[in-house]
């Protein structure tokens, strides 16, 4: 074995090739429990869906679909440069790979400013859920206003941590950016941008599933 | 790559593999093209009352059945090329593939709802 270091190689690995499977799965591990922490609350909300049927689709009617549908496109756009990021990352390409993350993020950006416009709405209306929520919007009271509040529970707690997820995700590609520009990524070494890549997939992964779930309620 | 923590003797002294399959990209525009056609598809789908057939008890929604096999299809694309686990080693494929199976088994407990009239129980 060499002692001489190789930059970006953790000493107890032994090349690189080793490193980026064993940070791989890593990451995977990590996605998959994602996955089960998001599948809660989906079966929670098919739980609800399939008892209150009809006011779930009365107040989803409510969500704007023209934006939703937007920014379902705005966040696999930046799915698209991120994947594009890693690719210029795998080759070794510096400028590329800063610039396809700063776009994700930009991409990012819009998705969340969308979602505080839509957030805001749902305040004006009195349909978040709490002490001032009222059915007054939907035309409904009594128990079926209490019943849309169960989907907008449900709205706020799923799109809220969607959108906690992305909230992180900024910080560490904006970190990870950082470190392409400052060239410390490679073509045998960009595992970094890949695994911040897995991360931001999977975040649209779970909106793919909610657009259809929480706006396209007929 | 398709070993994993190979630590072999033989191993060691192999020469590094190239790391990364590199997809080349008109890949990811034609997956993202995909991915904005089913976007269209699933909006249009959710204006047209696609009926409620009744199996076993239980109304199916096929709206709902529709958006979700859309969305899975566009989810698979993702997963398949945007993370590249088409072209990853089989841990990682068997990973993505258990996820799925402990999300499936999460999700069955529905059967419970489901079923709760199907003997006429008092309550349901």
């Amino acid at each position: 074995m060499s002692a001489h270091a190789t930059p970006g190689l953790q000493h107890h690995f032994r090349d690189h090739a080793q490193q980026k499977s064993a940070v791989g799965l890593g990451m995977w591990v990590f996605i998959a429990q994602e996955v089960m922490f998001f599948g809660g609350l989906f079966l929670t909300y098919a739980v609800y869906r399939s008892q209150y049927a009809d006011v779930f689709a009365l107040a989803s009617h409510h969500l704007n679909t023209q934006l939703g549908a937007a920014n379902t496109v705005v966040l696999i756009l930046s799915s698209l440069t991120m994947a594009l990021a890693v690719h210029a990352a795998a080759l070794g390409k510096k400028q590329q790979t800063v610039l396809f993350l700063v776009l994700t993020l930009v991409l990012g950006g819009v998705f969340l400013g969308v979602k505080v416009v839509e957030y805001m709405e749902k305040f004006e209306h009195h349909l978040v859920p709490g002490p001032h929520f009222s059915g007054h919007a939907l035309g409904l009271e009594g128990d079926r206003a209490g019943q849309a509040q169960i989907y907008f529970s449900l709205y706020f707690a799923m799109t809220g941590l969607h959108a906690l997820h992305m909230i992180i995700g900024v910080p560490i590609i904006l970190w990870i950016a950082w470190r392409a520009h400052a060239g410390e990524f490679r073509a045998d070494y960009n595992s970094p941008v890949e695994l911040v890549g897995l991360y931001w997939h999977f975040v649209d992964i779970i909106w793919i599933f909610l657009f259809p779930l929480l706006y396209l309620i007929s | 790559m398709t070993d994993f923590v190979d630590s072999s003797p033989a191993a060691a002294h192999r020469e590094p593999e190239p790391h990364d399959h590199v997809v080349p990209l008109p890949v990811y525009y034609a997956v993202f093209a995909a991915l904005m056609v089913l976007t269209f598809v699933t909006v249009q789908a959710a204006h047209v009352d696609l009926g409620h057939p009744v199996v076993l008890g239980t109304k199916i929604p096929m709206n709902v059945i529709a958006a979700l096999l859309i969305a899975f299809t566009k989810a698979s694309l993702v997963v398949l090329f945007f993370m590249h686990v088409k072209y990853s080693a089989r841990l990682i494929q068997l990973i993505v593939l258990g996820s799925l199976v402990w999300l499936a088994l999460l999700l069955a407990t529905l059967g419970d709802y489901a079923s709760r009239g199907w003997l006429g129980n008092p309550g349901t």
